[in-house]
């Protein structure tokens, strides 16, 4: 018998509808849920379900229900006989009076599936396949009608069915591809920490070397953290400019153990070989495919400066790398900050009014005032985190002091690099 | 209460029956609001669903399905249903998938009421 047009129209709108639900949903329980319906809704099916083959495990798990009454079955077992039952018949009635077609009756390996007919109310079982492999079940009770399947209803439901397999297969292949990507990820998390540690490790290496300066390296990689950070550098940058300053002092490593640790001013002879330190440790650093760009050259360059009487190529202004500024400032206020074999460290007002001597000649007045600012957030309580005024130790200065000192630089530089760039345009 | 998205469903109780307003079309979002409204109705002991239709251009296959499905915990909490003021396209819709088994037809809703053997006339309205 031919379905009248009306019916006909209903089912093709249903088709449309499954195709945009399986292609646009992204979450495979809602997208069976809604499957489902639109099946039951095509037909005038009153209760239905979708279970989901697990080929490892070898059965069949409930996703997607409708209609049936509780205690439905969450597992079918199905052994291969059964499976290749499915795979070789296509849609099965449990009952054949619900259906005309002599080929859709049910096989013995399946014949269990008539208990769970006769309890729940399910009339249909329609194989869901792609590509040849049982990806799981549709299971359809009765029309509300109480009619008979016919041969092109059969079709039908068959046609749908295989459209909501398809959307399962899909799916899979997105988790898969989703947990590959995780693995991924989780891997490179791996290496980046990897990366750190070996960083680190370095850095404490750089740091022995020099019996006066433990812990240098890593301080100066945590001040240029927190200076990029306050300019508004991005993690990944500010993670980069870290490493730039663990591993600024690299190049130490090739100079001899006696200049680095002299108890004393050196001579012109040892400050030239101390001076090669930069190069040596661009040299060292450049071979390195780091993570992040530019760290051979903040090491090379973090004894420059903007007046030209920097070293060891005497670059000026903007020749110099923002990161090699950063750097350059993070390694001068530790130098000042900590002891030294033949000084003790200088006052953090002296430091300040160093600053304020030297921004625009030696320093970046806008790497000057992003420390400031940084150290200035953690002293009057806006930034929760104090890691500069942990590094710089207890007892070391008076906050009371330091508040309006660094609010007064900061105020001349900020006038200053506008006034600077109001020239420019 | 303001319903600017049209997440609510108008509906209103008269006496143990609730008169449910559908949308325009009868879709997935639509027809769960629906479901939820009716859900609702039967748990605070209504004994009749009036669906009306008067509003309602299309229904489709998630439409049919929810009220099927709507149907069916209506026979569970021994309640009847009765669709009112179907357009004759969707009349003919519910009479091939088999629901006009199950439910009544009224004209309207007036004739929904008329029909029911209990008829209580105190009113009260819902928005939900």
């Amino acid at each position: 018998m031919e379905l009248p047009t009306q019916k006909l129209i209903h089912t093709f709108g249903a088709l449309a509808d499954l195709g945009q639900e399986i292609t646009d949903s992204s979450d495979m329980s809602e997208m069976l849920l809604t499957s489902l319906r639109l099946l039951l809704g095509a037909q005038g099916i009153r209760r239905g379900a979708i279970f989901e083959y697990l080929t490892e495990e070898g059965f069949l798990r409930l996703v997607a229900a409708r209609g049936v009454a509780s205690g439905f079955l969450d597992t079918l077992n199905l052994d291969d006989s059964g499976k290749q039952a499915f795979l070789d018949r296509g849609l099965m009635a449990l009952f054949p009076e619900y259906v005309t077609s002599v080929k859709a009756r049910l096989p013995d390996s399946l014949a269990y599936f008539t208990e769970i007919g006769s309890s729940f109310g399910i009339q249909l079982l329609i194989p869901m396949t792609v590509r040849g492999e049982l990806v799981g079940v549709v299971l359809l009770g009765a029309k509300a009608t109480d009619q008979r399947f016919s041969d092109e209803e059969c079709e039908i439901i068959f046609s749908m069915a295989r459209h909501i397999g398809v959307g399962i297969h899909t799916h899979r292949l997105l988790e898969q591809v989703a947990q590959r990507a995780e693995e991924n990820r989780r891997l490179y998390e791996d290496l980046r920490t990897i990366y750190r540690d070996t960083v680190r490790a370095f850095a404490a290496a750089i740091d022995i070397k020099d019996k006066y300066t433990q812990g240098h390296s890593e301080r100066v990689g945590k001040y240029s953290e927190i200076i990029a950070r306050e300019l508004g550098w991005t993690e990944e940058e500010v993670e980069g400019i870290a490493i730039a300053g663990y591993l600024h002092d690299i190049g130490k490593l090739v100079v001899e153990r006696d200049i680095i640790n002299a108890p004393y001013r050196i001579d012109a002879k040892a400050s030239n070989e101390l001076n090669r330190h930069p190069a040596a440790g661009f040299e060292i650093l450049s071979p390195i495919h780091h993570p992040y760009t530019d760290i051979p050259l903040m090491a090379k360059y973090h004894h420059e400066r903007l007046d030209g009487r920097g070293y060891p190529e005497g670059l000026t202004g903007d020749q110099i790398p923002e990161g090699a500024k950063i750097v350059s400032l993070a390694d001068s206020f530790d130098a000042m900050t900590t002891d030294r074999p033949y000084r003790r460290r200088r006052s953090l007002e002296d430091v300040i009014q160093d600053f304020r001597d030297n921004a625009g000649k030696q320093f970046a007045p806008d790497v000057v005032i992003a420390l400031c600012r940084a150290l200035l957030k953690e002293l009057n309580g806006e930034s929760k985190e104090r890691r500069i005024l942990r590094l710089l130790g207890k007892n070391y200065f008076e906050p009371e002091t330091i508040i309006p000192l660094l609010k007064e630089l900061i105020a001349e530089l900020n006038s200053e690099v506008t006034a600077a760039a109001s020239t420019a345009d | 209460m303001a319903d600017p998205i049209g997440f609510l469903v108008r509906s209103r109780c008269v006496g143990t029956a609730a008169i449910i307003y559908a949308s325009d079309y009868l879709n997935k979002v639509g027809g769960e609001r629906i479901e939820r409204e009716c859900k609702r109705q039967l748990e605070s002991g209504c004994q009749t669903l009036v669906i009306d239709f008067h509003g309602t251009e299309l229904v489709n296959s998630i439409g049919i399905s929810i009220l099927l499905g709507v149907i069916d915990v209506a026979e569970k909490n021994g309640a009847q249903v009765i669709f009112s003021d179907v357009n004759s396209q969707t009349a003919q819709l519910f009479e091939m998938l088999g629901l006009t088994r199950y439910v009544a037809l009224a004209k309207d809703e007036q004739e929904a009421l008329s029909s029911l053997a209990e008829f209580i006339p105190s009113t009260r309205n819902n928005g939900h």
